[in-house]
């Protein structure tokens, strides 16, 4: 997927201003948020499945060659194959030399988000071969010219229901429709046929478990069941970071995954898919691959952001980000939004392809708080803000401020003469109900607001004037 | 009872009277107040903007001039969660420092949760006469367990409703520099934050974080929105609520 992470700023700005995305927004806030908390209300112990979660995938992550290894010998045993991908154009290399093997010609997909980092869909249709989305919102988006997502479990979520009724109307040649059930079960129709000409399924991988060499699909429109089952090749596309040890360890996980996604008990359909179909069984895909994909995660592996790595990719941190909630997925410029985006961003495309995106919060650590696997996800932040601020990254006049301040600071006489000095001259821009309308150098903060003006004189002046006057202590 | 006062460069620079109001809140619960008069910042702006050597000589500023003193209190959740919660990792590899930041971190309050859990007060000096909504600040929530203290010491004081606002713990869009970095995303954040203050009906919006109160006071203002905005320390002391309260 290209990237557009470097112009965060004025593609933020822009959605701000798109008031049909706001209205879509608005929706989406009152949704998963309300959900998430009364579905983990189920939990008798919440917090502790919670510590035991992060347990679980920090577990994987500590040895993940151990658990990579273990996954790939239980997989081959039962007739699958599997293969690594270093680099994104490699996921695509093996996913058309696996087509050509199997004289493939028409694809299949269900979510997922991996396959968006290589930009599959692109590379298998410039080989000639057909590809369909059929996870109804990646469906929606692939038919408006592969329009990005713009949440990881809800990628169509920024459009309307009128939108895409008149997205149906132009690309199905069908009178427009005006109810999501017919809508929905139109898409159906249209899909139900690819099901049953495709002869290879492509999917995403919510797990793979080590002990029986399986992965896991967590859905809800039952399009992953038949996309892996159907067609003839299956092949599961996922990350080296989706491993876990145990089916047991899923069991946790999944108590976790969908409440704190859509606030659902469960998901309707979680498939656990293990090798291929034998003989006399009926269900299955008969050739099977997994590719499992590096594309920088091993560089976050060693890196000081490892707990990243832990996501879950349930949607929370978007789903309460304060900045999620006003901008929306695209205006991040890649494959994944919302705080852990800001993180992953810039340690898979770059830093340097990606400079606001650390900035692109409040440090508010709601993320933090409703992440069902723990990630500090306002410690890593802070993190990538230190790299940049140590390469030199960082406009020359913030890094002059910020010196300033903490070299100021450290002096506290010279503080307290600059300080007396800039409170006076703030005062002195203030109206007469005591705002700063404009502030020179600081419109980011007085184009849409006031600054309210100092006092005029410091606490700490102030303080010292009480002190040296006798028998006066209080204020 | 040698309470170290750490007054906060933003009250020290933008609203003095607060610092007032938290000393005669302290002095008002038993303590005996204590300002070093070289205290400048805790380093929060350094720390979350990447400059880690800046955040590290502050640290260590803070450190000694208040680790002879009982407690820290300050008069906001913001930097007595850098000092109690983040100074710790700075000084990583430090085993003489690690355990002095300990110690300190360990004795760190945000003032409301000082005047409840340790000093127990349950009388205020302050009167005030209104409505009042409670902008729960994001660090003196999530970072020192700041929810229950301001309301519960607002409760004690006869003249005061209280009105609960929508999203309550939501972030104002503050958030140091991105509110001038991002300017566009925090104002809107912080128009959203308004909406809910007006929906309450409160006459005043009372936080703890003058950050927050900065942020959206300046919001509600150029909206031409008068609702008061205060901080807390000014509503239970009395001070800098002016005469002309609402009835």
């Amino acid at each position: 997927m290209q990237v557009a992470s470097m112009y965060f700023k004025e593609r933020a700005r822009a959605k701000l201003h798109d008031p049909q995305l706001q209205a879509s927004l608005a929706k989406f806030q009152g949704k998963f948020v309300p959900a998430r908390r009364a579905a983990i209300t189920e939990l008798d112990d919440f917090e502790g499945t919670r510590t035991a979660a992060a347990a679980i995938r920090q577990r994987a992550l500590d040895d993940l060659d151990v658990w990579l290894t273990i996954f790939d010998e239980n997989a081959r045993a039962r007739g699958a194959t599997v293969l690594y991908a270093q680099t994104p154009a490699e996921i695509n290399a093996l996913v058309l030399e696996i087509a050509r093997r199997h004289a493939v010609s028409r694809i299949i997909k269900s979510k997922s988000m991996v396959s968006e980092e290589s930009g599959l869909d692109h590379a298998i249709e410039a080989a000639g071969l057909t590809v369909v989305e059929t996870d109804l919102g990646e469906y929606i988006l692939q038919i408006n010219h592969y329009e990005p997502p713009s949440h990881i479990i809800g990628p169509a979520l920024h459009k309307s229901r009128d939108e895409v009724a008149e997205l149906f109307h132009a690309r199905h040649g069908t009178p427009k429709r005006e109810g999501i059930e017919e809508l929905c079960l139109e898409a159906r129709d249209v899909l139900r046929t690819h099901y049953l000409t495709a002869d290879m399924g492509i999917s995403g991988g919510n797990f793979f478990v080590a002990e029986t060499g399986s992965v896991v699909l967590v859905t809800n429109e039952g399009n992953a069941t038949l996309t892996t089952t159907l067609p003839k090749v299956h092949v599961a596309i996922s990350g080296i970071e989706k491993i876990v040890p145990t089916l047991e360890d899923v069991a946790t996980l999944m108590r976790l995954l969908p409440r704190s996604a859509t606030g659902q008990s469960i998901s309707n359909y979680v498939d656990i898919l293990t090798g291929v179909k034998g003989p006399g069984e009926f269900h299955g895909a008969e050739h099977m691959y997994f590719i499992i994909v590096d594309s920088g995660r091993s560089a976050v592996l060693g890196s000081d952001v490892k707990d990243a790595l832990r996501c879950i990719r349930c949607g929370a941190c978007m789903n309460h980000c304060p900045v999620y909630q006003n901008v929306g997925g695209h205006a991040y410029g890649w494959v994944y939004p919302g705080p852990i985006g800001i993180i992953l961003t810039p340690m898979y495309v770059g830093l340097t392809n990606a400079l606001d995106l650390p900035y692109a919060s409040t440090m508010c650590n709601q993320c933090g708080v409703v992440c069902p696997v723990k990630i500090p996800l306002p410690d890593l932040q802070r993190k990538l803000r230190e790299k940049e601020f140590e390469a030199h990254l960082r406009p020359w006049y913030e890094r002059l401020g910020l010196k300033s301040w903490g070299w100021l600071a450290r002096y506290p006489a010279l503080y307290g003469v600059a300080s007396r000095v800039g409170v006076r001259l703030l005062r002195a821009l203030a109206d007469r109900n005591g705002m700063i309308h404009r502030l020179p150098l600081g419109g980011g903060w007085t184009d849409e607001r006031d600054m309210p003006a100092p006092a005029g004189r410091t606490f700490r002046e102030l303080y010292k004037a009480r002190a040296t006057r006798p028998q006066s202590t209080k204020a | 009872m040698r309470v170290g006062f750490f007054v906060t460069c933003l009250v020290d620079l933008m609203r003095p009277s607060i610092g007032f109001a938290a000393i005669e809140l302290l002095e008002s619960g038993g303590a005996d107040v204590y300002v070093p008069a070289s205290q400048t910042c805790c380093g929060q702006p350094c720390y979350n903007s990447g400059d880690r050597a800046d955040t590290v000589a502050l640290a260590r500023k803070v450190i000694e001039e208040f680790e002879g003193c009982d407690y820290l209190v300050a008069p906001s959740g913001s930097c007595a969660g850098m000092i109690r919660t983040h100074y710790g990792e700075l000084f990583a590899g430090e085993p003489d420092w690690t355990s002095r930041v300990a110690t300190l971190a360990e004795k760190t309050y945000e003032l409301t949760d000082f005047l409840v859990n340790v000093q127990k007060l349950d009388r205020v000096p302050g009167k005030y006469r209104g409505t009042i909504t409670y902008h729960d600040s994001c660090a003196g929530l999530r970072e020192m367990g700041v929810k229950s203290q301001p309301r519960a010491l607002l409760a004690t004081m006869d003249g005061v409703r209280t009105s609960e606002m929508a999203d309550c713990e939501t972030c104002c869009g503050f958030g140091g520099t991105f509110a001038v970095k991002l300017g566009e995303i925090s104002a809107r954040i912080a128009d959203n934050k308004c909406q809910h203050i007006v929906t309450s009906g409160a006459d005043a919006v009372v936080l703890g974080d003058l950050g927050c109160m900065l942020n959206i006071e300046g919001r509600l203002r150029r909206r031409g929105d008068a609702t008061r905005v205060l901080h807390i320390a000014e509503v239970l002391a009395g001070v800098g609520v002016g005469a002309d309260l609402p009835t």
